[in-house]
């Protein structure tokens, strides 16, 4: 319980540790921090629809998180999250547009199953190659980050495949029926029209796509959680991760465990890119680079102790820093948004550093014992 | 052959940023500090050389402006993993937030709100000392005709080779790596080898930017360096943590990206983004048929280090 408290006062200092460097560095260049983090603090809270926006930027990076999360308490280090995302939402787009029988709802299910199936092979993969051939994960999963980009574009820019839209950069939408959105349908209803021409908060908050998202993410942390803490399977796999030598003297595959968790997190993140897909954009489009939901979820699993439940709180912060800090290049103050990327990485350093904290906690002890001691004797 | 030399040429040009950055790499794991953050020092080398090239003229300064910026950022990366024994691959990813952010905020403070800097006239870029010596768009020109930084890339390779295999500094940075107790027991300092090791590989990361912005193209941005270091990380460890392996695996990577360049520009059939493909496609296949069971590094890579 001490650890637990110690860690989270840990993770509060870092947090604001992180805010303190960002004010320093717009200080030093000449803007005022204060304005900054008000145009920040703005950006998120001072419309309701705000909030809404920084929770649909802050879903896939939660997700995303759970599976780094994840595969970092089996020992290992999935930086294949970033190309399991993609795959997921390549995935997810087809089958969202070709699938054209089923039902509202369950077509939707059937896009995020086939997306964790196609991402959780992809993460496979690299599982297979290190447990098979000895191949470092790290390098697969560099490698297989990038063919996962291309796959992508090539689906896109090869017209004789025709799942490109003419005269764009982007795919066919996704039908209907594979849509997670929340009340879209609703909100152009007549009833809804007449209900949100009489309420302007519920007609602010339902202005983004809102979407299930958030729930599929909330849902998702809980089921890893458990699967880590309360089964059999959760603790095979922390055991290969904590001591591969000892778990294998027990008994346990090594070599299927690794490929296991490695599906498990490729699956995870998979869905995050499904939920991106069938909530917010509702089609992919050729990128130039990957758009980094993968390393954002790195910075998530990080800040959150690798614990899936944190990622919430994690992802949220970080999207909120996201949304909220793109608004400064836009604001009257013009300070580069860029911040945010040197705030959350100063966060993850001191995040990476508990003994530091030992040492200044330390420190302070001796300080107040000298103090007491001090006191006593006058 | 006329064709075989284009991809050579290709090769070099792709390979020798990529192969600094995975000197870095190979220097700092060898002594036991993994560096993930080989992206955030090259992206922020990067940008230092564009500004200084721009700002002074000089490119060998904005060659060396590069270096000693990516020194900085590793330093950042060393004070977290030796002094306070954070991890280190937590560490590196803090470092490749860290690094791109600050080049852009800097980018944007420099260069009037732009995401990237101003171009170096090609007069202030890496000289070529070979433009000229062969007769022009000769086979031998197409191959050698080069960049300064291309042939220094390969010196450095045998520099960092002697250092480490022959030189006392390079054993006791070795030897830290395998056994970092049993170096202590010796005497040696394990911090201080352990910091230079570190802050070289950042120097070596921030040339391989450097090699990026100011020679192969002539200015930094956005997208220039996005995702190099990482593949200079994964070509340190394809070739298993040695200077050599390191300059072949990066060889290999700018052949295949040499190839998709070369197959681009002929008549065949092929969609750009499937020949984007290839070099990352290549890469993986050799490890899974030729190498498989790989080294694992040195014994005690990524395992702080506490002075008892």
């Amino acid at each position: 319980m001490e650890k637990k408290k110690n860690r989270f006062v840990m993770t509060v200092l870092s947090i604001i540790l992180g805010l303190l460097f960002g004010a320093i560095a717009l200080k030093v260049s000449g803007y005022s921090p204060i304005e900054a983090y008000k145009v920040i603090w703005l950006g998120i809270f001072e419309k309701p629809k705000y909030v809404v926006y920084t929770i649909i930027r802050a879903t896939p990076i939660i997700i995303t998180g759970i599976s780094v999360a994840f595969a970092f308490r089996t020992g290992l280090f999935n930086i294949g999250a970033e190309g399991q995302f993609l795959v997921g939402s390549l995935a997810a787009t087809l089958a969202g547009v070709y699938i054209t029988f089923l039902p509202p709802v369950i077509h939707a299910v059937v896009c995020i199953l086939v997306a964790a199936l196609a991402a959780g092979i992809w993460g496979g993969i690299v599982g297979l190659l290190k447990a098979k051939r000895g191949v470092n994960e790290v390098i697969s999963s560099i490698m297989l980050n990038w063919i996962a980009l291309y796959l992508s574009n090539t689906m896109l820019t090869v017209s004789s495949f025709g799942f490109k839209r003419a005269n764009s950069d982007s795919s066919h939408k996704i039908l209907e029926s594979a849509k997670i959105n929340l009340f879209q349908n609703w909100k152009v209803s007549e009833a809804g029209r007449a209900a949100l021409a009489n309420n302007k908060l519920l007609k602010d908050v339902l202005t983004p796509p809102v979407n299930a998202g958030i729930i599929i993410a909330i849902v998702l942390a809980i089921v890893v959680w458990y699967i880590l803490k309360h089964t059999t399977l959760g603790y095979q796999l922390k055991a290969v991760g904590y001591n591969k030598d000892a778990a294998e003297y027990a008994g346990i595959d090594i070599k299927k465990n690794i490929t296991k968790s490695m599906f498990i997190a490729g699956a995870i993140a998979g869905i995050a890119g499904a939920t991106q897909v069938l909530g917010v954009n509702h089609q992919i489009s050729i990128l130039g680079a990957s758009e980094g939901y993968g390393f954002d979820g790195m910075a998530v699993a990080l800040i959150a102790g690798n614990n899936p439940l944190a990622t919430i709180p994690a992802g949220l912060l970080f999207g909120g820093l996201k949304y909220g800090g793109a608004k400064l290049n836009s604001s009257s103050l013009g300070a580069p948004s860029e911040i945010i990327n040197i705030v959350i990485g100063v966060i993850v350093l001191f995040v990476a550093m508990p003994k530091l904290y030992d040492k200044i906690f330390s420190g302070i002890k001796k300080i107040m014992s000298k103090k007491d001691r001090g006191e006593q004797n006058v | 052959m006329y064709n075989i030399a284009i991809i050579l040429g290709i090769t070099l040009m792709y390979s020798a940023p990529l192969i600094y950055t995975a000197l870095g790499g190979v220097i700092s794991e060898n002594s036991g500090v993994v560096n993930i953050g080989l992206e955030g020092m090259m992206t922020v080398g990067a940008f230092a050389a564009a500004t200084v090239g721009y700002y002074t003229g000089n490119p060998w300064l904005a060659f060396l402006a590069g270096g000693i910026a990516g020194g900085l950022v590793a330093l950042m990366h060393g004070i977290a993993c030796i002094s306070f024994y954070a991890d280190h691959i937590i560490s590196g990813i803090a470092i490749n937030f860290i690094g791109p952010g600050l080049a852009l905020f800097l980018s944007r403070l420099f260069f009037d709100g732009a995401t990237m800097t101003k171009p170096i006239p090609i007069e202030n870029k890496i000289p070529r000392s070979l433009n000229g010596v062969f007769a022009k768009n000769s086979v031998l020109d197409v191959i050698f005709n080069q960049y300064d930084t291309v042939f220094l890339a390969f010196i450095l390779t045998a520099v960092v080779w002697f250092v480490l295999y022959k030189t006392k500094l390079g054993l006791r940075i070795r030897a830290i790596g395998e056994h970092p107790e049993a170096a202590d027991s010796l005497g040696i300092n394990v911090y201080k080898v352990k910091y230079i090791a570190v802050i070289l590989s950042g120097i070596f990361a921030g040339f391989g930017g450097a090699a990026m912005s100011i020679a192969v193209v002539a200015n930094f941005r956005q997208s220039l360096i996005s995702g190099q270091g990482y593949i200079a990380l994964a070509a340190m460890i394809f070739g298993k943590w040695k200077p050599q392996g390191a300059m072949l695996a990066c060889l290999l990577f700018g052949a295949a990206q040499g190839l998709a360049v070369y197959l681009g520009g002929t008549s065949i059939e092929v969609p750009s983004t499937v020949l984007n493909m290839l070099p990352y496609i290549i890469t993986l296949l050799t490890l899974v048929i030729f190498v498989g069971e790989g080294g694992s590094g040195p014994a005690a890579n990524g395992e702080p280090f506490e002075k008892n």
